[in-house]
């Protein structure tokens, strides 16, 4: 995994509530065996009509916000399917951070272990951003790992984000958790020995 | 302070906490499939490693396989690829696999129950958001990322944030023509489908204790649909019976044993909840969904709601919906026309459902407009099926019951909706193109789709039932 500690990046503007996984990547789209070349058909079916050619209206069909690393988008992103292709396509098209005012619970957990920052704001700054994004398509967003914060470039508008600790210092260090879970692996032999649990049911 | 139900199977499981973070929680079951498995098996070779617990672990290919002439190669090139890779990583890895043309074959969470891998008191894991569905026996089932199974694949453990606790309590008695599905419906057309976000939700009340376990399954297996981490439902003689003498079960005194030990996993009587519901059964009638997430359901006679009754944020979506959907607000859905029928699903493809739809179909015909995908979820359920009759009652109304697998419920094999259709469906997902490009899903029971079928237009199945 890739380290985080800071990005600055203009940010492209969805807003758009309950944004589920079958949107950010369509079930047929699934069926690679590596984690490679999802970006190629992030939000398939809203950025391209039925002839596969980019639909006007689409945010990321305009050129404006090319290279930005940051996607900003209405609360409870990356509802439904747990499918782990959802944080692989926003990774492999180029973001770094997903901003929203809440995020569901398994897109959470995927793209904090794919080095993908999620970042729940308050509903009111989350709309501050996207007020000063339709002002200015140029506007960035700065995100603060270390100091868990993200603010508004070039204004007094700031937020302090959360995060477990845990996560942090592994986005921070690009660590992963199964580096973390085979350094323990006598401590999971011991509980399968010990368990008064496993015995009845084993 | 008493613990609740989910407090008391999580505690059993945990091997160590890490101060201030995640919860290093032993995870009893793994169950795999093709879609979200190939990375992980991928990192493992990457690593150098196996499987940590082989025994633990057992796959199955669902999400890619035709429903039809399972015996002969998948058509589709990718489909086909995903089910290859699937075959050729278990040996490599010695994993139990139940792919294609096994007897035990079908829908991930359809096998688990059946086969009596899933148990009270477990935790269990699938890269899947419906492994909710086993919460239904006791347990902590939940869907990971890729990622995350190669933890488990690695570890047989995963890191674990402790989810919150909700309870929702369904008291009374169910009307004629509710089922199991209309409570779930209900319950996220309640609180939303972002509403049970963050929370275990522990499913109670006399209307809960009274249903089946394949009933219970269907309840527990939306949990994800309100944004919940699971459900879960107190074991207890249902339970008990469904589990005794299934393949892998305890058997003898193992099983004595085994019930002993269950029948404590209860929520203690002074136990607090960080949230808590209350519905009476009398409330719920058959449920339908109009637009595109599983929180936009009414009650099947009901109109769809207006812009006046909703808060100013989710007016945009709502909108949005609608036009997905091509439906106005404030319109009834009974008697629109519908070309297309799904029943299935990890949520509705159980023997019991079969054996309720074939039950209101014998005697009827499906309307002369009407497709239908009936599906059952197991080889299993199909034989069952088969051996009841069900597969000619089905044949003699119109239909015709096909091979297992998930079907028209994701769009991901041959099984599609087409665009612009609309579809009323048993599974769990009416996302915008989840059943196919354009098409358009109204989440209902089984009973509600039967009766659908046959007027070829949606019907209120109180109105039809005897």
């Amino acid at each position: 995994m890739e380290k985080f500690t800071t990005i600055v990046s203009k940010a492209v503007p969805l807003p758009i509530e309950e944004v589920d996984t079958d949107q950010i990547i369509p079930a047929r789209f699934l069926k690679a065996t590596t984690k490679d070349g999802f970006g190629n058909n992030l939000f398939r079916d809203w950025r391209y009509d039925d002839k596969d050619q980019p639909k006007a209206d689409f945010i990321l069909n305009d050129a404006s916000y090319k290279g930005s690393k940051i996607l900003v988008a209405g609360k409870n992103f990356g509802c439904g399917s747990s499918r782990e292709h959802a944080a692989w396509a926003l990774t492999d098209y180029g973001f770094k951070v997903v901003v929203s005012s809440f995020f569901a619970d398994i897109f959470r957990n995927n793209s904090l272990n794919n080095g993908l920052l999620p970042v729940q704001v308050s509903q009111d700054f989350l709309n501050t951003i996207f007020e000063k994004e339709k002002a200015d398509k140029q506007v960035e967003l700065k995100v603060d790992l270390v100091a868990q914060t993200i603010e508004i470039v070039g204004t007094d508008l700031k937020e302090s984000f959360e995060i477990n600790n845990y996560k942090k210092t592994c986005m921070i260090n690009g660590y992963d958790d199964i580096d973390y879970l085979l350094s323990i692996k006598d401590k999971i032999e011991d509980y399968e020995k010990t368990s008064k649990y496993l015995h009845i049911v084993s | 302070m008493g613990k609740t139900l989910f407090e008391k199977v999580w505690d059993a499981h945990v091997v160590t906490e890490i101060a201030g973070g995640p919860s290093v929680l032993y995870i009893d079951k793994h169950l795999v499939h093709e879609v979200t498995s190939p990375q992980a098996f991928g990192g493992l070779e990457k690593r150098g490693i196996g499987l940590f617990r082989l025994d633990r672990t057992v796959a199955t290919a669902d999400h890619n396989v035709p429903t039809k002439d399972q015996n002969l190669p998948i058509k589709e090139i990718l489909s086909r690829q995903q089910v290859d890779k699937l075959t050729e990583n278990c040996k490599k890895f010695g994993v139990t696999l139940y792919g294609l043309g096994h007897p035990y074959q079908g829908i991930v969470h359809v096998i688990g129950p059946e086969l009596g891998i899933t148990l009270p008191g477990m935790t269990i894991v699938c890269g899947d958001s419906h492994t909710s569905t086993h919460g239904a026996f006791g347990s902590i089932a939940f869907g990971i990322g890729t990622s995350e199974v190669e933890q488990v694949m690695a570890t047989q453990c995963l890191m674990q944030s402790k989810a919150k606790t909700m309870r929702i309590n369904i008291d009374g008695k169910l009307g004629k023509g509710v089922s199991s599905k209309d409570i779930i419906l209900f319950i996220i057309s309640k609180i939303s489908a972002a509403g049970g976000t963050g929370y275990f939700v522990e499913y109670a009340g006399s209307a809960i204790r009274a249903l089946s376990m394949e009933a219970r399954m269907t309840i527990c297996n939306m949990s994800i649909e309100m944004g919940a981490r699971g459900g879960i439902i107190a074991p207890d003689q249902t339970t008990f019976d469904y589990v005794k003498g299934r393949e892998f079960a305890p058997k003898g005194a193992k099983y004595d044993e085994a019930v002993a030990y269950w029948k404590t996993l209860q929520t203690d009587a002074d136990a607090k909840f960080d949230k808590e519901y209350k519905w009476s059964a009398e409330e719920i009638t058959p449920m339908i969904t109009y637009g595109t997430n599983p929180g936009m359901g009414i009650g099947i006679a009901e109109p769809i709601p207006t812009e006046a009754s909703m808060e100013e944020s989710n007016r945009a979506t709502f909108h949005k919906a609608l036009e997905y959907m091509d439906f106005k607000a404030g319109e009834k859905l009974i008697g629109k026309t519908v070309n297309y029928v799904f029943i299935g699903s990890c949520t509705n493809s159980r023997i019991e459902d079969l054996r309720e739809v074939a039950a209101f179909l014998k005697g009827k015909k499906k309307a002369a407009n009407i497709n239908a995908y009936i599906i059952p979820g197991s080889k299993q359920v199909e034989k069952q099926a088969q051996e009841e009759g069900i597969d000619k009652i089905l044949a003699e109304a119109g239909f015709e019951l096909r091979e297992p697998g998930c079907s028209a419920c994701l769009g991901m094999n041959e099984d599609k909706i087409p665009k612009g259709e609309y579809c009323v469906s048993t599974s769990n997902r009416n996302f915008e193109g989840r059943q196919g490009p354009g098409a358009r899903t109204l989440l209902a029971s089984p009973l509600t789709a039967a009766a659908t079928a046959v007027a070829g237009k949606i019907v209120d199945v109180r109105g039809v039932l005897i």
